[in-house]
C-alpha cells in the first residue's frame, strides 16, 4: 500500500511557503480550517482575508485585489467555488484575465458522508467552459504542492481542484510541475488510460490488473485539463489505438469530454469514460461510493477491455 | 410509538432534550455530522413540530400543512429527529444517518424523506425558497404558514437580503423566519468572522416585524409564534439568542462541535447529561 497524504495539507504547506511573497493575498469563506488556507493565515494574518459565508463577495473582492496587482488565492469547497460563483468568476476573473487562483477542496464523491450537496462533480465542466481559464487537477499531495507553486508564478486565472481525503502518493516530492503538460507514467501499447486527480492512482492499479492478463496499458496523468496537452494525448492514442478516461467527476464536461473532443476530431478511436453517470452523489464512505458509482480500478480495467474490443 | 402532538411546555422541554439525545446518538453512530447547531435549534424544533405547526405526520403531503424550510441544512440531524419523533418515519431509522443507501443524507433532500420540503445544505438559499413557498400560498389563497430556520453565520450570505427585500415587497405575512443566533460559525465568533450586527435594525429596515427572544425558553418561543400569527402585511423574523451545543456542558459555546461528532467517551457523558435533563423535566 502506498503512502496516503491529503492534497489540501500540501496546498496549505505551499501557501505557507509562498507567504514571503508580498504580492500574495489569500481569501477564504469560513472554511480556512478545511481548505488549509489557515496555514497561510497562521504565518501571514495581514494578507489573509476572511470574507465569512459569502463566496460571491469573495470572488468580487478578489477581482479588485487582482486588478491592483495582487496575486490572489481564493479557496472554499468546490461546489461553492465554482457553482455559487460561476458568473462572478466569468466576469471578474476569466473575462479580464485577472491573476486569481481559485483553489477548491472537497471536490469529487470522496467528500463522502456530507452527501451530494457538498460533492462537486460538475466543477471541471463549469470552469473548463470559461475562456482564458486554466484548469488543474493534480493527482496527489506532492503534485498539489508543486502545482500551487507553479500557479503562483503564472499570471492569469486558474482553477485548481482537489479532494478532501488522503490519496495515494504517486509522484516524487520536489518533481517539477509544468502547466499544460500531461505525464506518461507507464508506457503501454494496447490502451491509453488517461486519469486525473486521485483517479490516476486507480489507473495505475488498473494497468497492473491488465498486465496480469497480458494487456499492456499506458497510464497518463492529465493534471492540466485545460489547456489539454494535445500532443501527448494524440501521441499516446496513435500508439495504442484506444483510450479510457478516469475522473472523480461527471462524465459530462470534464476530462472525458476534453479527451473525447480532441480524439474525435483528430484521431477517431474508441474512448470509454469513467466518471459519475449524469447523476448526483450521496452520503457514504468514500470507498463505498467509489464502488457504487463505478470509480474503482476494476471499473477502469473493465472499461479498458471494452475499449480494446471496440478497436478495429 | 408516535408522540401525540400539541404538548404542554413541560412536555416540550422534555421532548427538546429527547431530540438532543437523538442528535447525539445519530451523529456519534455516523461518526460525523453537525451536532452543535442542531442542539441550539432543539427547543425551537420541539415547539414547531409538537405544538405550533399544523401537520400530519401520517400524511406528509397534506396540502394544508405548514411548511418548514431548514435553510441551515447542515443541522439535518435535528430535523430528522423531529420528523422521526413526531411520526414521519421510524425513530430506529435515525441510526442510518449519513450511511450509504440511507434516506437520511448528510444534508436534507426533498423527495427522499417524508416531511423534508426542500433540499438544502448550501447556505444562504433557504430563505428565498421559503419566500417562494409563501408566495405560492398567497397566490392560491391558502392559509398555511411557512417557517424557515437560518443560521447567524449564514446571514452573511447576500442572497438572504435579496430575499428579505422580496418578502417585504410581496407582503409575505405568512412567512416566519427564525435566526439561530448562537454567535458561532466554523471559524469562530460570528462577530469576528463577519459581523451581522446590528441585526434587529437590519431586518427592521427591510420592513420586517422583529422580535428577539431567548431561544431556549419554550414559553418565549411559543409566544413569538403567536405574535407571528398576528402579522397582517409584513413578514416576521424571530431572533433567537441561543447557545451552540446547548444541553451538553462540554459542547456549549464550543466551536469544535460545529462539524464533529462526539467520541465514545463524550457520547456517554452527553447521553447521561441529557437523560438527566429529561428526568428533571418530568
Ligand atoms: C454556501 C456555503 N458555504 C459554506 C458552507 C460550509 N458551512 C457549513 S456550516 C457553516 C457555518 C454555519 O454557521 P451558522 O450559519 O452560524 O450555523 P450554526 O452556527 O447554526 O451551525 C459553513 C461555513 C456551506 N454549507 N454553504
Ligand atoms: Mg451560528
Amino acid at each position: 500500500m502506498s503512502q496516503m497524504l491529503a492534497q489540501r495539507d500540501y496546498y496549505g504547506k505551499a501557501l505557507r511557503a509562498l507567504a514571503s511573497r508580498e504580492d500574495i493575498v489569500v481569501l477564504d469563506a469560513d472554511l480556512a480550517g478545511s481548505t488549509k488556507t489557515s496555514e497561510f493565515q497562521k504565518v501571514c494574518p495581514e494578507r489573509f482575508v476572511e470574507v465569512g459565508i459569502a463566496e460571491q463577495n469573495m470572488i468580487g473582492v478578489s477581482s479588485g485585489l487582482a486588478a491592483e496587482g495582487k496575486t490572489v488565492f481564493a479557496s472554499t469547497f468546490g461546489v461553492f467555488a465554482t457553482g455559487r460563483c460561476w458568473e462572478q468568476i466569468r466576469l471578474g476573473a476569466a473575462y479580464p484575465k485577472l491573476n486569481i487562483k481559485i483553489v477548491a477542496t472537497h471536490c469529487g464523491i470522496s467528500v463522502g458522508e456530507d452527501g451530494a450537496t457538498h460533492q462537486a462533480l460538475e466543477d471541471i465542466s463549469l470552469m473548463r467552459s470559461l475562456p482564458n481559464m486554466t484548469v488543474l487537477s493534480p493527482a496527489d499531495a506532492y503534485e498539489t504542492y508543486a502545482a500551487t507553486m507553479a500557479i503562483a508564478e503564472y499570471d492569469g486565472p486558474v482553477y485548481m481542484r482537489m479532494g478532501r481525503s488522503p490519496v495515494p502518493v504517486i509522484s516524487k516530492e520536489g518533481e517539477k510541475f509544468t502547466i499544460g503538460e500531461a505525464k506518461v507514467l507507464l508506457e503501454g501499447k494496447d490502451v491509453s488510460l488517461f486519469g486525473t486527480g486521485q483517479m490516476v492512482s486507480n489507473c495505475i492499479e488498473a494497468a497492473e490488473e491488465l498486465r496480469k492478463e497480458g494487456v499492456s496499458a499506458e497510464v497518463i496523468n492529465v493534471s492540466t485539463i485545460k489547456p489539454l496537452d494535445r500532443e501527448t494525448v494524440l501521441a499516446s492514442v496513435s500508439r495504442t489505438g484506444c483510450a479510457v478516461t478516469a475522473e472523480e467527476h461527471s462524465i459530462i464536461g470534464g476530462l472525458g469530454s476534453a479527451v473525447s473532443e480532441l480524439i474525435s476530431e483528430e484521431l477517431p478511436s474508441p474512448v470509454q469514460r469513467i466518471g459519475t453517470m449524469d447523476m448526483f452523489g450521496e452520503s457514504g464512505s468514500p470507498a463505498e461510493l467509489f464502488v457504487k458509482y463505478g470509480l474503482t480500478s476494476g471499473d477502469i480495467a473493465e472499461a479498458a477491455r471494452r475499449a480494446i474490443k471496440r478497436k478495429r | 410509538m408516535v408522540i401525540r402532538l400539541a404538548k404542554s411546555e413541560k412536555e416540550l422541554r422534555e421532548i427538546a432534550n429527547k431530540l438532543r439525545l437523538d442528535v447525539i446518538e445519530m451523529t456519534s453512530e455516523a461518526g460525523s455530522g453537525h451536532p452543535g447547531g442542531s442542539l441550539s435549534s432543539a427547543d425551537l424544533m420541539a415547539v414547531l413540530y409538537f405544538r405550533v405547526m399544523n401537520h400530519r405526520p401520517s400524511d406528509p403531503s397534506w396540502d394544508g400543512r405548514d411548511r418548514f424550510i431548514l435553510s441551515k441544512g447542515h443541522v439535518a440531524p435535528i430535523l430528522y429527529a423531529s420528523l422521526a419523533e413526531s411520526g414521519y418515519f421510524p425513530v430506529d431509522e435515525l441510526k442510518t444517518l449519513r450511511k450509504i443507501n440511507s434516506r437520511l443524507q448528510g444534508h436534507p433532500v426533498r423527495g427522499k424523506v417524508p416531511g423534508v420540503e426542500m433540499s438544502t445544505g448550501s447556505l444562504g438559499q433557504g430563505l428565498s425558497m421559503a419566500c417562494g413557498f409563501a408566495l405560492a400560498a398567497k397566490m392560491d389563497s391558502k392559509k398555511h404558514r411557512v417557517y424557515c430556520l437560518v443560521g447567524d453565520g449564514e446571514l452573511q450570505s447576500g442572497m438572504n437580503w435579496e430575499a428579505a427585500m422580496f418578502a417585504s415587497q410581496y407582503k409575505l405575512s405568512n412567512l416566519v423566519v427564525f435566526v439561530d443566533r448562537n454567535r458561532l460559525q466554523i471559524s469562530g465568533c460570528t462577530d469576528d468572522v463577519m459581523s451581522i450586527e446590528p441585526l434587529e435594525r437590519k431586518w427592521e429596515s427591510f420592513g420586517w416585524r422583529v422580535i428577539t427572544i431567548d431561544g431556549h425558553n419554550i414559553g418565549q418561543i411559543i409566544n413569538a409564534c403567536k405574535w407571528a400569527k398576528r402579522a397582517r402585511t409584513r413578514p416576521t423574523v424571530v431572533i433567537m439568542n441561543t447557545i451552540k451545543g446547548k444541553g451538553v456542558s462540554f459542547m456549549e459555546n464550543n466551536a469544535v462541535f460545529h462539524g464533529k461528532s462526539c467520541n465514545e467517551e463524550e457520547t456517554v457523558c452527553a447521553e447521561n447529561e441529557l437523560e438527566e435533563a429529561m428526568r428533571f423535566c418530568r
